[in-house]
């Protein structure tokens, strides 16, 4: 046994040599990559970047995701798999970040290195390590935008909520609180959305995250207040939804919308003025961070470290936008075009 | 029946003719009796009951402009009702609607936007593969004798990986299209009426309902679509090519779908591969709210209509009342058991 382990490290490093232009040893380095879907471009990207960098380094890399947001069984499968395949390690993007923990726990006995990607489980430090968007940032500079643009009108926005789904996971608190604090709004309890008093607030809808939702989730708060002129999107294909409702209304001149993700067709529509401006995220960076820190424990053993004041490792958010705040960090729809996914 | 053959009659059998019983004759046995001669009295009476109580409850609910809203919003539910009715009245159920809806709407979009097909030619295109998605429904549940539940539970899981395949997991952004291909959006253009405002889309689906009441109440192939829902044995002996009306009502179907998916792009704006993930579910909800019988051969095709009409004004009652959306998911589902219970009770009469 401890023959092989010496074997499987010296075989490592020779892997991580291969950059460096030696030639390869017989057996490489496996790990996995498992995401939410393989449907949502996010994914598909991120599936890119860890294929790329696999290729790069000489990893091999077997890729699972379940059939659809919310599927934990085929994760949780896919985490056996992989165990049972040998990985060295884990990328996830997890479903249900509490339910994954039990397999993550196993994975970890096994010697597997297991890295969160994008959605941090729950608890934070069940992972090794947590290569991720600093989602409350990314809502916080939307935030700071839309009021800084509103001027003075800011204290008497009125503000749609468009957000993910009723089990609010992590990310949908996030954003949707990094945009009140943003805003200057007093988010009262962090972890939760919807206990805040402020009278700009018209309320929050959930929206699944696509057109059909975003639209339908629009339409509802339209009905309670027609006076709205900001609204917070959870992702762009949901600000789209909301743009089409605004737009049967009449409105979509009067109201501004804000947004996260960053994906072309997002960054596209800022260009056009359908949203305001968006925070971009990159998912492409955090596959091919996460294979370097398989590759690097696979050689050495050395574990990736956090990013300093946080608890993950943050791959970086940007906001976007050609019409920039004072005080406010963006880049141009020209830098955002070029480094956006999907 | 027994299993002994005994041509001599018993001596002690009864000797009254047959003849039906006609005791409790109270007010709940009339209500039954009419709720059994007009099947679509129950969901109506439970619409106009909702409607009622969420003007009180709901503010700006009782506004024309609120009212034509709900029926934008079931626009694209209603018109797969409609596809969902025709099966379900054959005693089958069609899990695929959604899938072929969404598959469909990817089809038109892309042979219009990415291979350069004329906007009218890739619609018809698309409904043309409507009516084939339905041939092969019909097919398997015909020829391989495989019951609609399981067969149309196979081919959703096989329309939606081809609706993500074809669709390259993108969408279609709404700015492209407008400038592209406009007439695939026509169900989403608007209208006025009076204060409501109505989208095309809403027309489209009275229409549906419209055209299929004419065709199943007044034409022979709606008679014979009832019957192989009643009783399929009996259809086959009465003369009936019940593998035919089978195959005629899946493609029927399917056609209603591609109508339904042409509607959706105008109604979400873009074409989406992951909207209306559970419209195959919401479909079937408003089938049974109707009142259309999962056993087959009863219930009027109207009763859908009303159906999706209800979970719209729940859905949108219940919001404008402030109510969290997890109350939505309970009334939907207390709906739904109570619809059936009732059409259980409206049913003894006839057994």
């Amino acid at each position: 046994m401890k023959m092989t382990s010496v074997l499987r490290l010296s075989l490592a490093a020779s892997a991580l040599a291969m950059s460096a232009g030696l030639a390869q040893a017989q057996e490489p380095v496996k790990a996995c990559l498992i995401t939410k879907t393989d449907i949502n471009p996010f994914f598909v990207k991120m599936k890119e970047g860890a294929t790329a960098k696999a290729e790069e380094l000489g990893v091999e890399l077997m890729t699972f995701a379940g059939k659809i947001d919310g599927d934990h069984e085929t994760q949780q499968q896919a985490m056996e798999s992989c165990i049972a395949a040998g990985v060295k390690g884990i990328l996830i993007t997890a479903s249900d970040t509490k339910a994954i923990v039990e397999s993550v726990k196993q994975a970890q006995d096994a010697g597997v290195l297991v890295i969160a990607l994008d959605t941090p489980l729950d608890p934070i430090d069940a992972a090794d390590a947590t290569f991720a968007t600093d989602n409350f940032e990314a809502g916080r500079l939307i935030g700071a935008w839309a009021a800084g643009k509103l001027g003075d009108a800011a204290a008497d926005a009125r503000i749609a909520f468009l957000d993910l789904s009723q089990s609010a996971p992590s990310v949908d608190v996030l954003r949707d609180q990094g945009f009140m604090e943003g805003f200057g709004i007093d988010v009262k309890d962090r972890a939760r959305i919807g206990d805040e008093d402020d009278a700009r607030i018209v309320g929050h809808e959930v929206t699944s995250g696509n057109e059909e939702g975003g639209r339908q989730a629009m339409e509802a708060l339209m009905q309670i207040d027609p006076n709205i002129n900001v609204v917070y999107t959870i992702n762009e294909p949901a600000a789209a939804g909301a743009y089409e409702a605004l737009r049967s209304f009449g409105k979509e001149e009067d109201v501004m919308i804000v947004s996260i993700d960053g994906g072309c067709p997002g960054v596209q529509n800022v260009s056009e003025g359908v949203i305001g401006a968006t925070s971009q995220q990159y998912p492409l960076k955090m596959a091919s961070m996460g294979i370097e820190a398989i590759a690097a424990y696979a050689a050495d053993g050395t574990k990736p470290e956090a990013s300093e004041g946080l608890d993950f490792t943050d791959t970086g958010v940007n906001l976007v936008t050609d019409d920039a705040v004072d005080g406010v960090p963006s880049i141009s729809v020209a830098d955002g075009t070029d480094q956006c996914w999907g | 029946m027994s299993d002994t053959p005994d041509p001599v009659v018993e001596r002690n059998s009864s000797e009254t003719v047959a003849s039906f019983q006609h005791n409790d004759r109270g007010l709940l046995h009339k209500v039954q009796h009419f709720l059994h001669r007009y099947p679509t009295m129950v969901p109506v009476i439970v619409l106009v009951l909702s409607l009622i109580a969420f003007g009180l409850i709901a503010p700006n609910f009782f506004s024309a402009f609120n009212l034509s809203l709900i029926m934008q919003q079931v626009a694209v539910v209603g018109t797969l009702a409609a596809a969902q009715s025709l099966v379900v009245l054959t005693a089958g159920i069609d899990l695929s609607v959604g899938a072929v809806m969404v598959m469909i709407s990817v089809i038109m979009g892309r042979l219009s936007i990415d291979f350069g097909v004329p906007v009218p030619i890739a619609i018809l295109l698309g409904l043309g593969c409507g009516m084939l998605t339905g041939w092969l429904n019909g097919f398997l549940v015909t020829r391989l004798k495989l019951p609609p539940f399981i067969t149309t539970l196979g081919t959703w899981n096989i329309f939606l990986a081809l609706n993500y395949y074809l669709s390259g997991r993108e969408t279609i952004r709404s700015q492209t299209l407008d400038s592209e291909a406009p007439l695939l959006k026509l169900f989403g253009e608007r209208f006025n009426l009076g204060g409501a405002v109505l989208t095309w889309g809403v027309v489209l689906m009275l229409l549906v309902f419209g055209v299929l009441w004419y065709a199943l109440n007044k034409t022979a192939w709606g008679r014979r679509v009832y019957a192989v829902g009643d009783d399929p044995e009996a259809a086959a002996l009465a003369g009936i090519q019940t593998n035919r009306v089978l195959m005629s009502v899946y493609m029927v179907a399917g056609f209603i779908c591609a109508l339904a998916a042409w509607s959706s792009i105008g109604r979400v704006g873009s074409v989406s591969p992951t909207s209306f993930f559970e419209s195959n579910l919401e479909s079937i909800t408003a089938v049974v709210i109707g009142g259309i019988s999962l056993f087959g051969g009863r219930g009027s095709i109207m009763g859908p209509l009303i159906g999706a009409l209800i979970v719209g004004v729940f859905n949108s009652g219940l919001r404008l009342a402030g109510v969290d959306v997890l109350w939505q998911l309970f009334a939907t589902g207390w709906l739904i058991i109570v619809a059936v219970a009732v059409d259980q009770w409206i049913r003894k009469i006839s057994s």
